[in-house]
């Protein structure tokens, strides 16, 4: 009697548990998607920053033109004279996903533009990547159902939704590849933890297909394809190979490689690159592997040694000689097959040594400390608590995710941007850690309880029931799963013994684990101000620091807000005001911007394939003026266009970045020499700066008339009065410059005609002579333009 | 010492000959299925191996090694053409590869030895080989071009 009263409880609470779980999803669900709208409500519904400009383009493109045309776009308004094949360049996985969006909702007779759909395509994608974190952290931990998984899923579904570092990269309007990556990466990790646990090659087909889709969306697949066979590896070292193993991994190999080299950007590089070499030489050694632990299954042990002896002598010979070709292949290629960005990262100084352009970025600097304070927040304390966790008992899913915290920790360290793929590694952890903790305590108060109340007898029986509880779900589960399918019911088993085993080991260790009644009150009472306190962190984070688009800035001043809206000021101008074949010149980091805001062809762009067509622009903009008119001249550009900060206080313009300009100009073209544009090594625009520097196209396109504005030509972001502050443009005009002096457009000044008849003359009569021409043109060409 | 390795190994086939003549036919089909399907895998790399050693004029160099190997698939690859449409040769070496690969986790899953698939019905283990295959080879029609 009463142990069916027992088993009917623990099923209401079961059932209880399984309702509140869906809730939370839900719930969560709609705070993840909810906590990235900041953006909107307190600028608009716009696309942010620099990257989602073109994959909104390229969005816009695909919606008009239709898939056929995407893939084959050649695209002539970027890279001048170059042009860019966009289809066969860029990871279409995003573009495809809020593509199909737009479409399924127009079909629906919802008639939402594209930019809407790309707006809220990252938000909508962070509630899938939270559900999914949950998926995975519950294949790992492996908790059966009821409220203890519901437990977990708040924690972990808590974590993730608000973790400020995928916030940074998915609030809406940041339209990026990154947005629907992160989830494909979990969901990716989820199958293949499942299938690791079910051995189910319906969930490894499954695997491949959500790999093919994280390989569409970012490059960060490889490290999907390095990490799965470092897990593999290490499983096989620690003697823990299992037919599972091999279902799960050697399939997702060969489908995987198959898929990957269907998408055009990655192509024959998915069988040619070392980045995924590694991938193909343990599913060589998982081969070997599984065919000795089938020798071992079916032979006497004493025969198996002979044959041991016999292979071992053999087959080191030839696992000798592969490595050797294999070493030969690759170290016969310059860069030894691996790609810049992959180098950077095994080598965190080689960018900065060899490749400007990539150590140029700000996202591909390495973290600060505070940064990984400001992004992973008291996560960073709940993880190692996470690790213990989950050697506490070790399976072959936890070990996966040990496996990719410390990896994703090393990642994170070398490039900022990387922080993203530690995110979730975080999230799972911190939630596992969580819900251990107010498992112990929750189970500490529930045995002390009666034991307050007196009877020493009451206490040995409640702890039995306290083992109830645990096991019964396990039980419940059971008769569940003959309704679903049998690899589930397969799963759950496995689970069940996994649970179990430690579960009756742990009946003694429980009654020690008990901790006194005060304490765990409190530290429950803890446990929910530290996540009071992340809660009010990452809002903020999400509010106040992740949520500018930098395409519209404000600033709080004492009388209000302001609002900086120069950057579409200038691109509308140009659009209204320009040719529509005009070439626009500017730094790579507005060539997008120029390209999808205005319409007008730019020479270079973020997507940074060209070093020597960068390096032609640096050039160009850290020449004299003379010089760098040549230059864009000989490029056929009618605009150059300068972002400048220095009147209202905008750190990151051009001249913030003038010095990377010189770098990478001077790494192709070596008359441009760093050291000539510093004083003593330092950068300065003041009175002390170098002559090269101030007569640099770049400084002069910056401050000229700069000084009109308030007589001292004060830069409020170098905190100094500039250098040379009266100077004309000879090749140059000032076309426009917009309300806040942030966007300057200039225009070149169309070549001289040639006097015939005063060419034989002697320089110097020349020179004046010109001068004197320009000096008319320049009153007259007002009148004619 | 040479002897009674050689007996040693005699010993041995004959016990992994006895051993695996106990296993149940249907393994044994699907074993044959692997077998072939692994050898057509070498049949294409090999003749891969040949035309890229012409391309580069290291011939003999790659003559030297597995010589009767050489000789042996010269007769089959006589007729097929190399790895110059590589995408094609991908898909065929893979197509391959990812077929014995499926086929062996097939056999892994219906062993009866194999108690880790015990509750694990082998009609569901093909319902899921054949879909797993529908895919590889949806994939491969795909990139043959």
């Amino acid at each position: 009697m009463a142990a069916s009263d027992a088993h009917s409880g623990a099923s209401i609470r079961h059932a209880f548990g399984n309702v509140l779980g869906f809730f939370i999803l839900l719930l969560i669900g709609v705070l993840a998607f909810s906590i990235r709208l900041f953006s909107v409500i307190k600028y608009e519904s716009v696309i942010h920053e620099f990257d989602p400009y073109f994959n909104y383009r390229v969005t816009q493109f695909l919606t008009k033109n239709g898939i056929y045309d995407f893939w084959n776009w050649f695209d002539d308004r970027t890279w001048y004279p170059l042009g860019r094949v966009i289809g066969g360049t860029v990871y279409p996985g995003l573009t495809l996903t809020a593509g199909t969006l737009w479409w399924m909702l127009n079909s629906l007779n919802i008639p939402l533009s594209v930019e809407t759909v790309c707006v809220f395509t990252a938000p909508i994608f962070s509630a899938f990547a939270s559900w999914a974190t949950y998926l995975l952290t519950k294949e790992v931990k492996g908790t059966g159902a009821g409220l203890t998984a519901a437990v977990l899923l708040a924690m972990v579904n808590f974590s993730s939704s608000f973790v400020p570092s995928y916030i940074s990269r998915s609030v809406a309007g940041s339209y990026d590849n990154e947005a629907v990556a992160i989830f494909a990466l979990i969901f990716t990790f989820y199958l293949y933890i499942k299938t690791l646990n079910t051995g189910s090659l319906f969930y490894a087909t499954l695997n491949s297909i959500a790999y093919f889709y994280m390989v569409c969306s970012w490059g960060g697949y490889t490290f999907i394809i390095n990490l799965i066979p470092m897990h593999v590896l290490l499983c096989i070292v620690t003697g823990r190979y299992s037919s599972r193993l091999y279902i799960a991994y050697a399939p997702l190999v060969v489908l995987g490689t198959l898929l990957a080299s269907l998408v055009p950007v990655v192509g024959f590089n998915a069988v040619m690159t070392s980045e995924h070499f590694a991938s193909f030489l343990v599913f060589i050694i998982i081969h070997v592997v599984a065919l000795v632990y089938y020798i071992k299954g079916i032979l006497s042990p004493k025969m198996f040694k002979v044959a041991l002896a016999l292979v071992v002598s053999a087959g080191l010979a030839v696992c000798c000689a592969m490595v050797a070709v294999l070493i030969a292949l690759v170290a016969s290629s310059p860069t030894k097959g691996w790609s810049g960005r992959s180098l950077s990262l095994l080598d965190p100084t080689y960018a900065s040594k060899y490749i400007p352009i990539i150590a140029s970025v700000s996202e591909h600097q390495p973290p600060t400390w505070p940064s990984y304070f400001m992004d992973i927040n008291v996560l960073a304390f709940l993880v190692p608590a996470g690790i213990i966790a989950c050697f506490s008992p070790l399976s072959d899913a936890s070990s996966f995710v040990v496996l990719y915290i410390v990896t994703s920790v090393y990642f994170s360290g070398v490039m900022v941007r990387l922080m993203l793929v530690l995110a979730p590694a975080a999230c799972i952890l911190s939630g596992i850690a969580l819900s251990q903790a107010f498992d112990v305590f929750t189970r500490s108060i529930k045995l002390q309880l009666p034991s307050v109340s007196g009877q020493s007898n009451v206490d040995a029986g409640e702890a039995s029931s306290g083992n109830v509880v645990p096991n019964d779900p396990v039980k419940t589960d059971k008769n569940e799963d003959t309704s679903k399918e049998r690899t589930s019911k397969k799963s759950k088993k496995k689970e069940k013994e996994h649970v179990e085993k430690p579960v009756s080991k742990s009946q003694i260790k429980k009654r020690l684990l008990v901790l006194p009644l005060e304490t765990s009150i409190i530290a429950i009472i803890l446990l929910v101000l530290l996540g009071a306190f992340y809660v009010v962190h990452s809002v903020w984070a999400a509010a106040e620091a992740y949520s500018a688009p930098s395409i519209v800035l404000t600033s709080h001043s004492h009388d209000g807000l302001h609002v900086f809206d120069d950057f579409r000021e200038a691109y509308a101008w140009l659009s209204h005001n320009t040719e529509i074949d005009d070439k626009v010149a500017s730094w790579w980091d507005y060539g997008y911007q120029t390209t999808a805001m205005a319409n007008r062809t730019v020479i270079v762009d973020n997507n940074t394939w060209n070093n020597t067509h960068i390096a032609t622009v640096g050039t160009a903009m850290s020449s004299p003026e003379k010089a760098a008119w040549e230059i864009f001249h000989s490029l056929d550009v009618k605009y150059v266009l300068v972002v400048f900060g220095g009147l209202v206080g905008y750190p990151s313009d051009d001249i913030n970045k003038f010095l990377w300009m010189v770098r990478i100009g001077g790494g192709v073209f070596p008359h441009i020499k760093e050291p000539d544009y510093l004083r003593d090594g330092q950068y300065r625009i003041d009175s002390m700066a170098t002559p090269t520097m101030l007569n640099c196209l770049m400084y002069k396109l910056s401050y000229y008339r700069f000084v009109e504005t308030d007589g001292k030509a004060f830069d409020r972001v170098r905190r100094t009065e500039i250098g040379k502050k009266y100077f004309k443009l000879t090749h140059f005009e000032e076309v426009f410059t917009t309300h806040h002096w942030m966007v300057r457009i200039y225009k070149l000044k169309p070549p001289k005609n040639r006097i015939r008849g005063k060419i034989k003359k002697s320089k110097s009569v020349q020179n004046k002579l010109e001068n004197k021409l320009e000096k008319k043109r320049t009153k007259k060409e007002p009148l004619l333009v | 010492m040479a002897r009674s390795s050689s007996k040693d190994a005699q010993d041995l086939f004959r016990a992994l000959w006895s051993a695996y003549a106990a296993t149940p036919t249907n393994l044994k089909i699907i074993d044959l299925y692997v077998l072939f399907a692994v050898f057509t895998a070498l049949i294409q790399l090999a003749q891969a191996l040949d035309v890229l050693a012409e391309l580069y004029g290291h011939r003999e160099y790659i003559q030297e090694v597995p010589l009767e190997i050489v000789t042996l698939f010269k007769v089959v690859y006589m007729a097929l053409v190399g790895s110059f449409p590589f995408n094609s040769f991908l898909s065929g070496v893979l197509s391959c590869v990812g077929t014995a690969v499926l086929a062996v986790c097939l056999r892994i899953q219906v062993n009866k030895e194999n108690k880790e698939f015990k509750d694990l019905a082998p009609e569901r283990a093909f319902a899921d080989f054949v879909l797993c295959n529908l895919v590889l080879h949806l994939v491969i029609m795909n990139f043959l071009g």
